[in-house]
């Protein structure tokens, strides 16, 4: 199915089960613990052997020789595979660093052996036992500032270059120039990237935590030299991706490796220590931000310049990505300067460019609106645009940014907040307020799915479309059980396995946007068919309560087989003008209160609103976990996240979820989300957006602010821990 | 993790000959810190003792009015033990700072009082560090030092001692009663008990090979009102940047010490002695010849703004 223009009418707007507050169908099976997830697939294969990985001890540099001779001989050991022992192997276009094979040292803790062994432990003791020793080149810098400074008379071709910013900005009579830092995060997901791996008959089976199946499938048939009908992915339950599985990773290569080498089925899953510094984290970013604004407030001129960290040929963190369509202003500069260094991997992380941007645009907003002496609020509704700025002739399909400003302001009691920074207190605690917009494109994917009605009136739905926490499974078995009229427990869904039809995957949200138009499709093929089996025209036909309607006739849905499984396939693939004559996206408004303790500095979040604006909302219990998971990450972000990076030996200090903090349950208060009512029929045929990123974009701007408010300290590098505010808190006696 | 052998003590001179007479041997108490660091390979035990037979996991009274702490008594229990939430509130609070609630099930007293530092380097094989293999340097005094030592380190390491039960056993002057491996017994005071790092960064603490902790004694109560603030970048479950143990009398007057900083809890008589005059007043003394790196040279102002919160809220 095309999809060629906007939606209209069709069976899936009944929203008698989509669009309702349904648990998660996997529920039951994620709390009682039964959901097999990829490391503990004991049944699979027979046989299993366990791989253990080990990193490299330096950044960058050459393997001048491996020693491998006690690990060999440990009890237990069934083989230790080098580096050395294979050429690199080839990588996809996704991945940027090599994963795997020759001398070549790009990054601290890339994978340069595995050892296998009949248990963990063994494999684990053994690959202790490996002596390695390197050329390590110490010509580089692993310090951002250091290299930004070595790289800014570069000339870089900008991302976007409308009207004349230099001169705009130079006439604006109000003007901000600023320069804030995110440093870098890690993903921290709880399930590590871990697979197990067996190959049959020149065929290879991984059963992996992915979020992107049928990349990953092309991938390993690219590292293995394997036309892709030879390889089978298989990922149904996964712990927690964040972007950090969206790529093939050193588990899935090593254990199809060891498989390969010992003939046996092998797992591996990273250890945690591995996961800061093999795998990928969100870059790390300085982002100078320059607005220029008339006297009343209206953008003149906007100005992004990030610098962000890569491994050669990838692209970092665009922090600059999101100041491309947010706001109004007929002059315009964005650049973006992805720097090589060999840090490990920056790729992306929940919405990558505006996760990071944001955090810096969104404080630069608030700074404006200070120095115009402007309410936040109101300073963002004035420069609110329903046009592309960087092209005006197109429109935002659907914009409800002001909506979502208003309607939280009024929500949230924002008018009775304080105005003046540091002048609220409570005992021994400063309170502040603090707002900032989100925005995160709607992107989608060719996405599909092929749907079974069997004898009995159930319905099976399989598409390689991945689970990774979101409610990929519930959303999709509403979606079938809609457009067929049975009930939600007549659907069962099989996700992630790469012999389904290829879907959209989980990546840049557009997941749930595009599979449920994947399913839909196929919905609409399953209902052709029946019409076709009922001689009837296939508009004439409802479909309800396990029942066929046409006209006065109704035929059970076990009846319109005859006894036959009817089974119909389609995928949904969008049309240009999504892209071209319309801007689509995603919209919201963050409102944040903070305490923060006068004399240590302490900051504790008392109270959060976000206000979503994302099209149809397909269920609004599995969206606002999506949203209250991502606020909580971007409280991580605004306050304790943070990559430390050693910058003599090139690697992240802090690779340990003891040294990597991320919020626990006592950092995060009471979570309200609105989701606006509304329907994108330019998006889907369901009229749906994503919302799993959504919620992360200005969060962290937001608390940033009300730090702000509380102590009129303005923290520009990120996390604002409290020792950045001691100095400008009040003196104690 | 490096094969190892395992035994169960029957007696407490037992557990401690038994470590005394096998090179490499650890007690296992919890395990909530060994079993960790032997995953990653940064302790290598080759023989384990296993002490959690003893019984030693009862507080008793002690004639002087005190209490005596079995060394395997839970930091659960020792948290919720009326007499220490009555008479000893800063202990308490110092342990339920601490860890998490299924750790401080698992972690013993005479464990947590070992619990090695959580200085990052210490945790990676690959880098530099003295206290882990002595004489490979210290990665951390050029390197990432946040979270790390503003006094008492030394050249060698500025590892901090991570334990907040120890910072209230410091504040109390508790002691340590230990058995040897020749079948004595001595009581080690607290302030005696970790050691600065010297040149010798390896060493923890004041126990000789195979000595065995029975258990820590707390004098009688001191009376006044307890505190224990515990500052860090997140709300719970995190070692503290700075934390301030103090116990002030209603004349102002008081004890005071400070976790997060040292290589051990952090306390002089002499501070406490200007507790009266203010939060500056006792810093000048407390943290005098501080050398801060330049990432954790915040922490000598946090220390005195959260004494002076203390001290604010003493008032109230
Ligand atoms: C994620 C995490 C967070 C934590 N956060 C905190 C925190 O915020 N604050 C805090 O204070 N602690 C924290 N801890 C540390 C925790 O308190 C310690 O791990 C625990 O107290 C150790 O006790 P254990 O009985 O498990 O010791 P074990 O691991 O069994 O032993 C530790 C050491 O003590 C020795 N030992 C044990 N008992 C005796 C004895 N009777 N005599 C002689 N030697 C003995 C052992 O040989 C070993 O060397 C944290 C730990 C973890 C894993
Ligand atoms: S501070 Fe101590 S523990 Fe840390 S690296 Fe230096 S020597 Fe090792």
């Amino acid at each position: 199915m095309r999809f060629d223009k906007p939606a209209g009418r069709n069976p899936a707007d009944r929203g008698t089960v989509l669009g309702q507050p349904l648990p998660r169908i996997d529920g039951p099976l994620k709390t009682t613990g039964t959901a097999p997830y990829a490391y503990e697939r004991h049944d699979v294969a027979s046989g299993q052997l366990v791989g253990y990985p080990v990193g490299a001890a330096i950044a960058k540099g050459r393997i001048r020789s491996m020693d491998t001779r006690a690990a060999k001989a440990a009890p237990g050991v069934v083989a230790v595979i080098t580096t050395l022992d294979m050429d690199r192997l080839p990588k996809a276009r996704m991945n940027v660093a090599y994963l795997f094979g020759g001398r070549d040292i790009q990054h601290y803790h890339q994978a340069i052996a595995v050892v296998v062994a009949d248990t963990f432990e063994r494999a684990r003791a053994a690959a202790a036992l490996i002596r390695t020793d390197y050329d390590e080149d110490k010509s580089t810098s692993f310090d951002l500032a250091e290299q930004r400074r070595a790289h800014q008379d570069d000339e870089v071709e900008p991302m976007a270059k409308v009207g004349d910013f230099h001169r705009a900005f130079a006439e604006a009579p109000v003007q901000l120039d600023q320069t804030y830092t995110t440093p870098g995060q890690s993903h921290a997901q709880m399930e590590p990237h871990a697979s197990i791996a067996e190959w049959k008959d020149g065929a290879l089976t991984l059963w992996s935590a992915n979020q992107m199946i049928e990349w990953s499938k092309q991938a390993l048939a690219k590292a293995f030299d394997l036309p892709a009908e030879k390889v089978r992915l298989d990922s149904p339950y996964i712990g927690g991706g964040f972007g950090a599985k969206l790529f093939l990773r050193a588990d899935a290569v090593l254990a199809a490796v060891a498989a390969r080498e010992t003939g046996r089925p092998v797992k591996v899953a990273l250890p945690r220590p591995l996961i800061a510094n093999n795998a990928t984290h969100r870059g790390l970013t300085i982002q100078r931000i320059r607005i220029g604004t008339d006297r009343d407030g209206r953008i003149t001129a906007i100005g992004h310049d990030n610098t962000t960290n890569t491994l050669p040929g990838g692209d970092g963190e665009n922090g600059a990505a999101p100041t491309r369509h947010f706001y109004a202003g007929a002059n315009r500069l964005l650049v973006h300067r992805p720097l090589e260094m060999h840090l490990p991997e920056s790729n992306a992380m929940r919405a990558p460019g505006e996760t990071a941007g944001l955090m810096a645009l969104e404080v630069a907003m608030d700074e404006m609106a200070e120095k115009l002496n402007m309410d936040p609020v109101a300073f963002r509704v004035l420069n609110d645009t329903q046009v592309d700025p960087d092209n005006p002739e197109r429109p935002f399909s659907e914009r409800h940014f002001v909506e979502c400003l208003e309607r939280g302001a009024e929500r949230f009691g924002w008018n009775e907040r304080n105005r003046k920074p540091g002048a609220r207190r409570e005992g021994q605690w400063l309170i502040g307020h603090g707002v900032a917009g989100a925005y995160r494109g709607a992107p989608v994917q060719a996405s599909g799915a092929r749907v079974r009605l069997k004898p009995d009136g159930t319905v099976r739905v399989d598409t390689d479309m991945t689970d990774i926490g979101t409610g990929s499974y519930t959303i999709i078995a509403q979606t079938a059980a809609e457009m067929l009229g049975v009930p939600l427990d007549a659907v069962d869904v099989g996700l992630g396995d790469s012999d389904a039809p290829a879907s959209a995957g989980s990546g840049g949200q557009w997941g749930a946007a595009s599979s449920t138009a994947g399913v839909y499709a196929a919905c609409v093929a399953l209902r052709n068919t029946i019409a076709e089996r009922l001689d009837a025209d296939p508009e004439d036909l409802s479909f309800a309560d396990g029942q066929v309607r046409h006209g006065d006739r109704r035929t059970p849905l076990t009846e319109v087989g005859g006894g036959e499984e009817l089974v119909a396939e389609d995928k949904i693939e969008f049309g240009d003008f999504r892209s071209k004559e319309y801007l689509l996206a995603t919209f919201g408004a963050h409102f944040v209160e903070v305490g923060v303790h006068a004399a240590t500095g302490e900051i504790r979040v008392r109270r959060m609103l976000a206000v979503c604006d994302a099209g149809r909302i397909l269920n609004p219990v599995t969206a606002r976990s999506q949203v209250i998971g991502a606020m909580t990450m971007g409280v991580g972000a605004a306050l304790m996240e943070e990559l430390a990076v050693d910058t003599r030996y090139g690697f992240f200090a802090n690779h340990d979820l003891a040294g990597y903090e991320v919020p626990v349950h006592a950092d995060i208060p009471e979570q309200e989300v609105i989701f606006l009512e509304g329907e994108d029929p330019y998006s889907t045929p369901l009229k749906a957006k994503g919302v799993g990123e959504l919620g992360i974009c200005g969060v962290s701007a937001a608390v940033a602010n009300a730090v702000h408010n509380a102590t009129g300290v303005r923290v520009r590098d990120y996390p604002v821990t409290l020792d950045k505010l001691l100095d400008g808190l009040p003196e104690v006696v | 993790m490096r094969a190892f052998t395992y035994e169960r003590a029957e007696t407490p001179q037992q557990a401690a000959m038994a470590a005394a007479s096998t090179d490499h041997a650890r007690f296992i108490a919890g395990g909530t810190n060994l079993l960790d660091l032997m995953k990653i390979e940064v302790e290598t035990p080759a023989h384990l003792v296993d002490v959690n037979g003893l019984g030693l996991d009862t507080i008793e009274n002690t004639d002087d009015g005190g209490l005596r702490v079995g060394a395997l008594v839970r930091n659960t229990d020792l948290a919720a033990d009326p007499r220490v939430r009555r008479d000893y509130g800063v202990l308490s609070r110092a342990l339920v700072a601490g860890a998490s609630g299924q750790l401080r099930n698992k972690a013993t007293t005479g464990g947590n009082l070992l619990q090695r530092t959580r200085c990052p380097y210490f945790y990676d094989t690959n880098m530099p560090c003295n206290k882990r293999r002595p004489g490979t340097g210290c990665a951390a005094l050029e390197g990432f030092s946040r979270q790390l030592a503003i006094i008492g380190g030394s050249e060698h390491c500025i590892a901090t001692h991570p334990s907040d039960m120890a910072v209230a056993m410091r504040l109390l002057d508790a002691e340590v009663e230990t058995v040897l491996p020749n079948g004595n017994t001595r009581a080690i005071p607290i302030a005696d008990f970790h050691r600065l790092p010297g040149d010798t960064p390896q060493i923890d603490s004041a126990l000789i090979p195979g000595e065995f902790i029975t258990a820590v004694t707390l004098p009688r109560p001191l009376g006044g009102k307890h505190f224990y603030h515990k500052v860090r970048d997140r709300a719970s479950y995190a070692f503290a940047l700075v934390s301030v143990a103090a116990v002030i009398q209603p004349d102002g007057g008081g004890r005071v010490a400070l976790g997060g900083v040292a290589p051990k809890p952090w306390r002089r008589e002499d501070a406490d002695a200007a507790l009266p005059r203010g939060a500056k007043a006792v810093m000048a003394r407390l943290l005098d010849g501080a050398e801060p790196t330049h990432e954790n040279r915040f922490k000598v102002n946090l220390a005195e703004r959260t004494l002076a919160a203390v001290l604010a809220e003493a008032k109230e």
